[in-house]
């Protein structure tokens, strides 16, 4: 196969083995390796962003009372929390770690379209800085909810427009990622690197960079249209002339359910390269979870009216939606499976990013029984639109997808900045995240339970317990960031020099420096083995893997 | 010799598992609130199933993760490779095909007890505009004792009553089917009645038909389940079920001396609470929609 990564020529503004100083971070390149670098420190500055406001959310919640932010202000709060935490900070972080390692992964030596990726990211800190900057116009910012629903979107037009406005920038910087990277998976690579020879982590970003392709235009094709009702006096979707609200939540949800899957994939696959690493064990059962990541993809373009169980939709669709939405369980099923066959009976390394990879698959298995129990939608009827979606969601977003997040950060940290983090600091960030979130977001069950709605500065008093006990959660995972950072920075600045494969791992981007040189690799490797090859010493890279042999035959 | 203990072992840890799956189940019916109506009480039901069946699941793989945690620890220098297997197809078609039926199984429960729920409307309302004859015709299949009006406007419930009376809080007479006729004024609101287990989103421009069927005299509490704005959370309003004789009774009291309720939104912009943070924001419209309609009048719909 050939290899256009090799065959073009490289930038000719930027020297091919320059040492990279931090200042390269924070300047404009086409460097998949800094742009990935760039879309993670991004995010994470709004990850503490959204981080505060949550914070604040749950400080409000300490009492029934309104007591410390006005209704506006604490509107506002979870209205940009959702919208922060989703579309700033696990989208664009998956596609920053995406971009730093699936070229490494595949064997490619950039992305496909460098510049685009460039523009990508560069298009995130604007539309991002927009949005928090919202908080100063005289009537604040959005104030309807990450969903914005019309007709209640529409009575605070200032807001709501430039949330509409950063989120369009943020859905193209999102679409002109996803061409780059199903581009680059599919042409660029390397010898030998069949699809059955790819990183369950690579399958994982195909299925989820081609769920944008797919979905991403029908939430912008909506935003658009809400731009008009707000803007330009039309009313598509009010019904005070005659719109049709309704439209926009289908529109909306065929987005943003299947962004679920497109926030988690990547989380699975961050989970299918650190469990096989830290058991020693090749990756149980790879073909089925390879598989199980675009089944995923494809059952959730059709799982998007169980978030309208309530709303005005009919019977047969609640029913139908309600199956659907249950055999997702069935994809997911199959990967919850392959980890914990993985586990079983291996000979386990518990580093820091074992213990995060473990606990957010532990914790996925709860979020997806309380998914399918939403599923039914005759319990849903109940539930709906209470604490315990809020849980439940979070159990996804925060205890795997964040846990998913914070394992990859330890684990290619080595790879990325050339230096060891210090273990026991890691070991200390994990157990305050571990109980902080379990803290925060188990009792949000039992409320939903007892019937509390989600959406409320003030409650009755019966729910105070249980709100005591989640915002106390929230403050410990609000310190729990404190040695997380305090090591990120210590380690990048004076960590101990890491070795090329500290965790003796398989993939080819172990087999490279740390960090890789400009070009990712001296010359593109030769692919003989399937991914997860432990046990053979040649497959991390003890000995040289570039010649073929007998190792080929080890293909399933 | 080993395989019998470890078979014994395994028997024993599904059979714990099982125990305590059973028990949570039981118990989950402890975890909701009081059951005001039939409906709650298949509702409940459905839960302790899915608590059942996802508590198992749940031990049985976080199980076998937290035992492999204490007790396939690798020496620190060990790299050396766990076990071999990198796949079973037996296996896999099991753990595929298994969680299949399991959900089609949970799927059949949950229609089931959904075409048990006798709450109406859902099979007539939507995609028909209330302008649309094609909706007027529609059969209903129930016989309702009783038809009330239920009117959700920011921020503030209304209830108009047979006789044309009109209330701030919904009575409903015990152990009778009352179709509720759920308007909104100006943006989406949500009936929601914990102890009912039923939730409708009430739509402007479409009249939505909920059928309740309360089996319980007590007082509950209706709460808008769908984000409606600024003071949202204070849309509350007291929901009494009631004998037959008290309800008649109450709506004939209320057409005479119309009750008076205080409306939180408008109380609390009267004497806004302390708060650390007081932004000033402008965003609900409070001022024009309820200021000027404490009272429900007739002609307004």
């Amino acid at each position: 196969m050939t290899n256009p990564a090799i065959a073009s020529d490289p930038d000719p503004t930027e020297s091919t083995q320059s040492p990279r100083s931090w200042r390269d971070y924070f300047r404009f390149s086409t460097d998949h390796k800094i742009i990935g670098v760039q879309y993670i420190l991004t995010t994470f500055i709004f990850f503490l962003i959204g981080g505060l406001m949550a914070m604040l959310i749950r400080a409000e919640l300490v009492t029934p009372e309104l007591n410390l932010v006005d209704r506006p202000f604490y509107n506002a709060l979870f209205t940009l929390h959702g919208t922060v935490m989703i579309f700033l900070w696990i989208i664009p972080f998956n596609a920053g770690l995406s971009n730093y390692l699936v070229p490494l992964m595949i064997g490619a030596r950039e992305m496909a379209f460098p510049l685009l990726n460039a523009i990508s990211f560069w298009l995130i800190p604007p539309a991002g800085v927009l949005l928090i900057a919202s908080f100063l116009l005289p009537n604040g910012p959005a104030q309807a909810g990450w969903w914005s629903y019309p007709p209640v979107s529409l009575q605070n037009p200032s807001g709501q427009l430039v949330w509409v406005i950063s989120l369009i920038l943020l859905g193209i910087s999102s679409i002109m990622g996803a061409v780059n990277f199903v581009t680059t998976i599919v042409w660029l690579r390397a010898p030998g690197m069949t699809f059955f020879r790819m990183p369950v982590l690579v399958w994982s970003v195909l299925s989820a960079q081609l769920l944008q392709l797919v979905n991403l235009p029908s939430l912008t094709g909506a935003l658009i249209l809400l731009m008009f009702d707000l803007a330009f006096g039309t009313s598509i979707f009010d019904p005070a002339g005659k719109g049709d609200p309704i439209l926009y939540q289908h529109l909306f949800w065929f987005y943003s359910h299947p962004a679920v899957y497109i926030m988690a994939l990547p989380a699975f696959g961050i989970f299918a390269e650190v469990l096989p690493a830290f058991t020693r064990n090749p990756l149980f059962g790879y073909r089925s979870l390879a598989i199980a990541s675009l089944g995923i993809a494809l059952v959730s373009i059709f799982v998007w009216v169980h978030h309208m169980f309530a709303s005005a939709t009919p019977d047969w669709m609640r029913i139908t939606f309600a199956i659907t939405s249950m055999l997702v369980a069935v994809p997911t099923g199959v990967k919850a499976f392959g980890w914990t066959a993985t586990i079983w009976r291996g000979k386990l390394h518990l580093d820091t990013p074992m213990l995060f990879a473990m606990a957010g698959a532990a914790m996925f298995i709860f979020g997806g029984i309380t998914g399918v129990m939403l599923a039914s939608n005759s319990f849903d009827l109940h539930v709906n639109n209470t604490y315990f979606v809020v849980g439940h969601f979070h159990y996804i977003v925060f205890n795997t997808i964040t846990m998913a997040i914070f394992a990859a950060i330890y684990f290619w940290f080595p790879k990325i900045t050339g230096r060891m983090y210090a273990e026991g600091w890691g070991k200390l960030h994990f157990g305050l995240t571990f109980i902080g979130a379990n803290l925060t977001f188990f009792p949000m069950h039992p409320l939903g339970l007892q019937g509390m709605v989600r959406r409320v500065a003030s409650y009755a008093p019966e729910y105070q317990g249980w709100n005591v006990i989640a915002s106390l959660g929230a403050f410990l995972l609000g310190v729990s960031t404190l040695p997380f950072i305090a090591n990120m920075v210590a380690s990048f600045l004076a960590g101990r020099r890491a070795p090329d494969n500290p965790w003796e791992a398989t993939g080819l981007e172990w087999t490279t420096s740390s960090p890789p040189p400009r070009e990712n690799f001296p010359e593109i490797p030769q692919v003989i083995f399937p991914p997860y090859n432990y046990g053979n010493p040649r497959a991390y890279g003890e000995e040289p893997l570039t010649q073929s042999g007998e190792g080929g035959s080890n293909d399933e | 010799m080993l395989k019998v203990l470890e078979y014994c072992l395994v028997t024993i840890f599904i059979a714990v598992a099982l125990f305590i799956s059973h028990w949570l189940g039981q118990q989950a019916y402890t975890w909701m609130p009081p059951q005001a109506t039939a409906e709650a009480q298949r509702v409940d039901a459905l839960f302790s199933f899915l608590v059942a069946i996802g508590a198992f699941v749940f031990l049985g793989l976080v199980g076998m993760m937290v035992y492999s945690a204490l007790f396939f620890r690798a020496k620190p220098d060990d790299y050396s490779e766990g076990h071999p297997a990198r796949g079973s197809v037996k296996l896999e078609i099991l753990w595929t095909v298994a969680p299949t039926l399991l959900v089609l199984w949970i799927a059949a429960q949950n229609i089931t007890i959904y075409n048990q729920l006798n709450i109406l409307g859902l099979k007539q309302i939507v995609h028909f505009p209330i302008e649309s004859p094609a909706y007027a015709a529609t059969d209903q299949p129930k016989p309702v004792a009783e038809q009330i009006q239920v009117i959700a406007k920011q921020w503030e419930w209304g209830f108009r009553y047979p006789n044309q009376a009109a209330s701030h809080e919904l009575h409903l007479p015990v152990n009778e089917s009352t179709r509720l006729n759920l308007q909104a004024e100006k943006v989406i609101h949500g009936f929601y009645v914990p102890a009912f287990r039923l939730k409708q989103d009430m739509v402007p421009g479409r009249n939505i038909g909920l059928v309740v069927t309360p089996t319980r005299i007590g007082k509950y509490r209706l709460q808008d389940s769908q984000y409606s704005g600024t003071y949202f959370a204070l849309m509350e309003a007291d929901v009494y079920v009631e004998p037959r004789e008290a309800y008649n009774q109450w709506i004939a009291n209320l057409a005479l001396n119309p009750a008076d309720t205080t409306n939180f939104a408008i109380a609390e912009q009267q004497h806004s609470p302390k708060t650390l943070f007081q932004t000033g924001w402008q965003t609900g419209s409070l001022g024009e929609s309820v200021a000027k309609s404490d009272r429900l009048t007739e002609g307004d719909s």
